[in-house]
């Protein structure tokens, strides 16, 4: 029997053997060289134009098959419980409560049903408020052949189901693979060379190696990632000596901004495989980690921020001000540190997708407006910080408008109020 | 949060709780999982801490009334069926009622909805809104923003006019009816998806 298995052995070991070298050949010719030197055959574009087409032509056949069968196409947009009619301001709201009534008297009064407003308000906020929904993962819009929301796939047709077999086979057959090789060699690159450059002991050549190691490095794993980056209005690319400000979205923001440019990270310190990529990128060039629970690392921190920036040989710092991951749909509250340091910043907006529209004045605005996003005044620190109570008071003086009226704040002096009661009810004005 | 697979079998109950409050099961659903979510130590029951972790709610004048109706009174926590059952009172009321379950009022019916609102300013449940307890929300409503005499004269001017019998305290009844033209229906629904 031996002599029968031996040439099918070797053939196979051969055939192996073959595959696998022109495979690694392929991924070095197309994929790590031009991640190198920083060129791109754009194949990422390709890939995402058929894919496009693929999801259109799926949703296509989808809506024909829902409304052949009479049914809904069930979208799932909103991962919202309620249905939260456009906010009208207190005052309207209270008006329409009072209804018809109202309208004779001359001046407003409190109402027994005004607690309708807070009362409905208060419940709305317990079934489902826009602070948690924010930090929940984005349900995508259209189904995407590989569904991600929790509704069982339903068979549409026969087309449809060998497309997403054949979606599978790709996926897992191909693309997997290709990226995880990618991923692989780009860390480990980055973990080898970086150290290496760290041991050298000319300080210019230093920074210029490494800021040549970094990007090749970020350009593999953003080949990794099959990421399009689009960057706009370069000729405000962040400089020497500045704060680079921008929205967090997915850890992975950090790869893509510093595959334009070299960033000097603020971050905190993590362990495991993160944590040693942190120890040796800080070998080749400056990067702040820090602790975050620790309160006296935070005026460190500061302090590192400002004595860095006051460097204008060092690379631009990268910060994400919002300190925590959203799920893009809109920009948090910024919190002021990095505002204090008073350096020049550097605002970038990244978004999904989309190409950017605008830019304003104001740093927030300005990244809401760029990215199209909804600008919020939630503080993102509110996953896990305590509330202020600052904003009920605007909830109550709102209201007191309502009740009391504008002319309140020219009678303060006067009392001519009290003598508006006085005359209407004599002996109304009891004091207890 | 995510793409947890619960289903209507994990909720104890589910079909008396259905039966009870009316609502449908993909409502009870989407409400059991906020019910977990708000649940953060996983105990099965809220406490009041639970509610107050809510930025909305905490922003909210009366935010700790409403957190308060959540449980009965000398109870410290609230668990799944009491939780539904006391936001049954918030869904729209049904137009054409022709179930024919046992012959108690709905938790969404008109007078339900008014009970509820009623025990936001009545907190010591005695059935009636003192002229103390009236000067309480008023306070919360407003806070600092008025002064103390004018918040006098408005709960003042608000027990005059509902108070009917002369008591000096709203009672139901009265509430009612100072209330007679208020769309409440609609006023305290809150439309739920799906």
């Amino acid at each position: 029997m031996s002599w029968f298995t031996l040439p099918v052995d070797n053939l196979l070991c051969r055939c192996l053997g073959i595959s696998i070298t022109v495979w690694l050949t392929l991924l070095f010719v197309f994929i790590i060289v031009p991640a190198v030197l920083g060129v791109s055959f754009g194949m990422r574009r390709l890939y995402m134009r058929t894919l496009l087409m693929i999801f259109e032509w799926a949703m296509l056949r989808m809506e024909m098959g829902a409304k052949e069968k009479n049914q809904e196409l069930y979208k799932p947009y909103s991962n919202g419980i309620i249905a939260k009619e456009p906010p009208a301001s207190l005052q309207q709201e209270i008006q329409e409560l009072r209804g018809s009534s109202s309208c004779l008297r001359s001046e407003p009064e409190f109402e027994m049903a005004d607690i309708f407003y807070f009362c409905r308000r208060g419940v709305e906020s317990i079934v489902d408020d826009e602070v948690t929904k924010r930090f929940s993962a984005q349900e995508l819009e259209s189904w995407n052949l590989l569904t991600r929301s929790n509704y069982n796939f339903r068979h549409i047709s026969l087309r449809l189901t060998v497309l997403w077999g054949l979606g599978v086979l790709i996926r897992y057959g191909v693309l997997l693979p290709l990226r995880v090789t990618l991923a692989v060699t780009g860390i480990s690159l980055l973990l080898v060379l970086t150290t290496l450059v760290g041991c050298l002991p000319n300080r210019e050549l230093r920074s210029y190696l490494s800021e040549k190691v970094h990007l090749m490095c970020y350009r593999i794993c953003v080949r990794a990632l099959t990421a399009i980056i689009t960057y706009h209005n370069r000729e405000n690319k962040p400089q020497n000596g500045g704060i680079c400000v921008a929205n967090h979205t997915t850890p992975i923001d950090v790869i893509i901004l510093a595959n334009d440019g070299c960033y000097s990270l603020v971050g905190q310190v993590h362990g495991g495989l993160m944590g040693m990529i942190q120890r040796a990128m800080v070998k080749s060039s400056p990067h702040i980690w820090f602790e975050r629970s620790e309160v006296k690392d935070r005026h460190l921190v500061a302090k590192r921020l400002g004595d860095h920036v006051a460097d204008k040989t060092k690379q631009p710092i990268l910060v994400f001000p919002e300190g925590t991951c959203i799920n893009n749909t809109s920009v948090m509250m910024f919190k002021k540190g990095s505002f204090e340091i008073g350096c020049t910043v550097y605002p970038v907006a990244i978004k999904e997708g989309e190409d950017a529209v605008q830019f304003a004045n104001r740093v927030k605005a300005a990244i809401a407006a760029q990215g199209g996003l909804v600008d919020l005044i939630w503080d993102g620190g509110l996953k896990r910080a305590k509330v202020k109570d600052a904003f009920k008071e605007e909830q109550q003086k709102l209201y007191s408008k309502v009740l009391v009226g504008q002319q309140d704040q020219e009678d303060q002096e006067d009392h001519s109020d009290d003598k508006h009661f006085e005359d209407e009810n004599p002996d109304a004005h009891k004091k207890n | 949060m995510g793409s947890s697979s619960s289903s209507i079998d994990n909720i104890p109950n589910a079909q008396e709780i259905m039966q009870e409050t009316g609502f449908s099961a993909a409502h009870l659903l989407r409400l059991y999982e906020r019910f977990q979510f708000l649940d953060r130590d996983q105990t099965g029951k809220l406490r009041p801490e639970d509610f107050g972790a809510l930025r909305e709610l905490a922003m909210n004048p009366i935010g700790d009334r409403i957190i308060g109706a959540f449980f009965s009174p000398g109870q410290e926590t609230v668990d799944f069926p009491s939780f539904v059952r006391i936001l049954a009172h918030f869904r729209p009321t049904d137009s054409n009622r022709t179930r024919e379950g046992p012959q108690q009022e709905p938790a969404n019916s008109r007078t339900r909805k008014l009970k509820f609102a009623f025990q936001l300013y009545d907190q010591d449940r005695d059935g009636k809104i003192s002229r103390a307890e009236l000067l309480q929300v008023l306070r919360a409503m407003l806070g600092l923003q008025v002064t103390e005499e004018q918040l006098q004269s408005i709960a003042e001017r608000a027990i005059q006019e509902a108070d009917l019998d002369k008591d000096d305290a709203i009672s139901f009844d009265e509430f009612r009816k100072s209330l007679e033209k208020v769309n409440i229906e609609h006023k305290m629904s809150i439309r739920f998806l799906r």
